[in-house]
């Protein structure tokens, strides 16, 4: 994607290949192209770019989640795919209420990518996005039976209240 | 402009250097002593400026804090300056005893808490704490093993003294070398029985939490204690 | 006293880790279903993990069936964190994921800040990045090597190795204040500029550092129990690489010369002439030439760098995005509002969302940060290269031998920092 009208093109070479509707929006922002795909059809559009597309994305360099609360819908999942070939970049993103995050989730593409198995997990652990078709979704980083979802935004931060000296004596200690 | 130089100042020296001829004397002194040639109070001054007296646990003591063995244990970016500060030529642990780092938790004195201390790493921490002999040290090494750091938040155990009495805390994001052997130097005067109680004793003063006690239910009403 | 942990609530947590993926057949290995398996746990704690990586290895005798990393036990909560931070006070959050190479974690964050903002970072403070970034390079690798070496059991080189990188973190004590995690980028250039001496130094270190390259690649490049160790040992094809996402060193040892220093150029970086080392085979081996041809690229680069220094600002000239130079604060009103709002506030970024790469040592290192028009970004997101490398240990490792599992680590340089964030 050098420019917004390649993107365009791409994004109706997809539509034509993988069903009407499948790319909700594109994005081209400082330069940078992102497609907004719907969340049942992640698997073929990555398929397509990978193996029909006119221009191949053979990396896919990341794989994360976001949430754009308040903005519904919410949780999202963003794909960096990258070409080794011509040293371009494309973004794909799906987003998703919290609801169809914990109840259908998003096609994995650990066939198509084995990088994503660590990061599927990650977004797993911290967003509670399920992907459907994963072998070993479980948590990664926090403890196997850690109970929420760590980087939603309406999770709290935790920690402890800082002690200045009006409030010193006020807070009590974790030891009381 | 007239340059005067003075020596520098120094203590009386413990061992003075020695004189031509003392060794001869010191020689025939110890064959005079073999044979049981010196009587009461000759011997006992001989003995006295021989012999170190001391009692057992002070030199228990000094043993143990001449040869502190570290534990490895780096969790994150002050575990890179620990290393520093045994590998790097330039400030050597092992001047102090403490370049042979243990793997394991049952052949190590003390234990390097260099890096953040995440909420799942506690356990294992504790257990590594527990399997180590007495006597043993803690050294709580840069702000994140003292009190999280900066990281105020659900991942991290705010101050690794929540779950193991620390003796020396180190501050510092990272500290650099220096200030991590300076920590080691302190734990040495600790073990020796003669801590450092820095500000306290340099101010004559007594903290907030010793006046106003533990839940400062007692505070004084004026605010800070006079 | 007794030993705690059979009946607490941290060893049924252990339990829910299940072992049914080891115990069933396992994937693409040849292994006889009459073989004996026995599964071991290697870690949090262990002197040769670099950092506290947990494996848990399923061996038949001592040959390595399966390797699965088990992760976390440094997480700190760093993306989390930074929602609550503004923009530059992110910066020292981000420095400490990836923590041998803070400075390349600093510039992925300011330069995906800087996209957002649309802002031009001075040339000066661009060819002052890319010394430092890659004097960063130099000591990660040097670090790296020193571990490395005193894991297949050559110690002196952590000696030679931590006394040059002492000297490579003096150079950033003069420039940044600090040898570790100095602030020295900001968004929109450095901090300060370099004091005088500053570049004399630089210069004198690079001239030592190459006879001291010379001295290790001797001691090490035909050492013949480094040979037997590393030759022919975790060699992954480049098409598996690829899948699994690994960039940098490991890519680069098995082939592909895919350098975005070189490919997608940031930072001035097409102003410097230099090579990218590439391997033929692929073992570990040819990762460790890499990584030394590599700190010998890096050279000739600072060279360039500090010599053709331009003059200039070092940080945008923009108040509104940094901060003016104090001597401005007595006299110019305008200069006194810019500096309070810069402080409490911070800069707002108007609202989007950008993905930057860069090459860090270990590969490519992005940053991801979604702005929403506060003062505080909404979400930053490194994708660290470990994280991803991590993947292909159990590609290099399976089929080999304990000995060249721990040779694998070694060789893959995970930063725990990066990898839990």
């Amino acid at each position: 994607m050098i420019n917004a009208t390649g993107l365009e093109l791409t994004a109706r070479a997809i539509g034509e290949a993988v069903g009407e509707g499948s790319v909700r929006d594109t994005i081209f922002f400082r330069d940078q192209a992102t497609l907004d795909v719907r969340p049942e059809d992640v698997h073929r559009i990555l398929s397509h770019l990978r193996d029909d597309a006119d221009e191949r994305f053979d990396v896919l360099a990341s794989l994360h989640g976001c949430d754009y609360f308040p903005h519904e819908p919410r949780l999202a999942v963003h794909y960096q795919l990258l070409s080794t070939e011509r040293g371009e970049r494309l973004g794909v993103r799906t987003r998703l209420t919290v609801e169809q995050a914990e109840t259908t989730g998003v096609p994995t593409v650990c066939d198509l990518f084995p990088t994503a198995d660590f990061q599927e997990k990650e977004v797993f652990d911290f967003f509670g996005v399920r992907f459907e078709g994963h072998e070993d979704l479980r948590r990664l980083h926090m403890p196997e039976d850690y109970e929420g979802h760590a980087q939603r935004r309406d999770f709290p931060m935790g920690g402890e209240p800082v002690l200045y000296t009006f409030n010193e004596h006020k807070v009590p200690r974790w030891y009381e | 402009m007239e340059i005067r130089r003075q020596p520098l100042q120094t203590e009386p020296q413990a061992f003075p250097p020695e004189q031509p001829g003392e060794l001869r004397v010191r020689q025939l002194r110890a064959r005079q002593l073999l044979r049981g040639e010196i009587e009461d109070s000759q011997l006992a001054e001989y003995v006295e400026s021989r012999v170190g007296l001391t009692t057992l646990e002070k030199a228990q003591n000094w043993a143990r804090a001449n040869a502190p063995w570290p534990l490895t244990f780096g969790l994150a970016c002050c575990a890179i300056e620990m290393i520093s500060v045994v590998g790097a030529p330039r400030n050597d642990a092992a001047r102090f005893g403490a370049e042979v780092f243990r793997a394991s938790p049952r052949q190590a004195d003390m234990i390097i808490l260099s890096g953040r201390v995440a909420m799942k790493m506690a356990p294992v921490i504790r257990r590594i704490y527990d399997q180590m002999l007495e006597p043993k040290w803690v050294i709580s090494m840069g702000a994140c093993a003292s009190s999280a750091g900066m990281f105020n938040n659900y991942a991290l155990v705010q101050g690794a003294d929540r779950f193991l009495p620390v003796d020396i805390y180190v501050p510092g994001c990272p500290p650099r070398p220096e200030a991590l052997l300076h920590g080691i130097n302190r734990l040495q005067e600790k073990i020796k029985g003669q801590p450092d109680l820095g500000w306290r004793e340099r101010y004559r003063a007594q903290g907030t939490e010793e006046v106003w006690g533990r839940t400062g239910a007692e505070a004084p009403a004026g605010g800070a204690p006079r | 006293m007794s030993s705690p942990g059979l009946g607490t609530p941290y060893r049924r947590r252990e339990e829910s880790v299940t072992l049914e993926r080891m115990e069933a057949p396992l994937a693409g290995t040849q292994v006889e279903s009459d073989a004996e398996l026995f599964t071991i746990n290697m870690g949090p704690h262990h002197p040769a993990t670099h950092g506290v990586l947990r494996l848990l290895c399923t061996l038949e005798g001592e040959v390595v069936r399966d390797v699965t990393p088990l992760i976390g036990y440094v997480h700190t909560g760093i993306e989390k964190s930074c929602e609550d931070q503004q923009y530059w006070k992110v910066i020292p959050f981000v420095e400490r994921m990836d923590y041998l190479a803070y400075y390349f974690n600093a510039y992925a964050f300011c330069a995906a800040v800087e996209r957002l903002l649309d802002e031009q970072v001075p040339p000066r403070a661009q060819y002052l990045r890319v010394a430092h970034m890659e004097l960063n390079r130099i000591a990660s690798h040097l670090f790296w090597l020193g571990t490395s070496a005193l894991d297949l059991g050559a110690i002196t080189v952590l000696w030679w190795a931590l006394r040059d990188r002492d000297m490579i973190l003096d150079l950033f004590e003069m420039s940044g204040g600090q040898r570790l995690h100095p602030r020295y980028f900001q968004v929109g250039g450095v901090i300060e500029d370099i004091p005088p001496g500053w570049a004399r130094k630089c210069l004198d270190f690079v001239a030592q550092m190459r006879t001291r390259i010379d001295q290790y690649e001797a001691l090490l490049n035909e050492n013949p129990i480094l040979l037997e160790r590393l030759r022919g040992v975790g060699v992954v094809s480049q098409d598996r690489l690829k899948q699994l996402g690994v960039t940098g060193p490991l890519l680069r040892a098995s082939g592909d010369p895919w350098d975005l220093r070189k490919t997608i150029p940031y930072s001035s970086y097409e102003d410097f002439e230099f090579r990218i080392p590439v391997g033929t085979v692929g073992d570990h081996y040819d990762r460790y030439r890499v990584r030394i041809a590599e700190m010998r690229e890096s050279l000739k680069i600072i060279e360039q760098a500090v010599e053709g220094i331009p003059e200039g600002p070092f940080i945008t000239t923009n108040r509104k995005v940094a901060l003016p130079p104090r001597h401005e604060l007595a006299t110019s009103m305008e200069a006194l509002i810019h500096h309070f709002k810069l402080v409490t506030e911070g800069f707002r970024v108007p609202p989007g969302e950008i993905y930057e790469a860069i090459e860090s040592p270990r590969g490519e290192l992005g940053c991801f940060v979604l702005a929403d028009g506060s003062s505080k970004p909404a979400r930053v997101h490194m994708r660290d290269p470990s994280f991803i490398n991590l993947q292909c240990l159990h590609d290099m490792a399976e089929g080999e031998l304990i000995a060249d599992l721990i040779a694998g680590i070694a060789m893959l340089d995970p930063i725990l920092g990066g990898i839990d964030r």
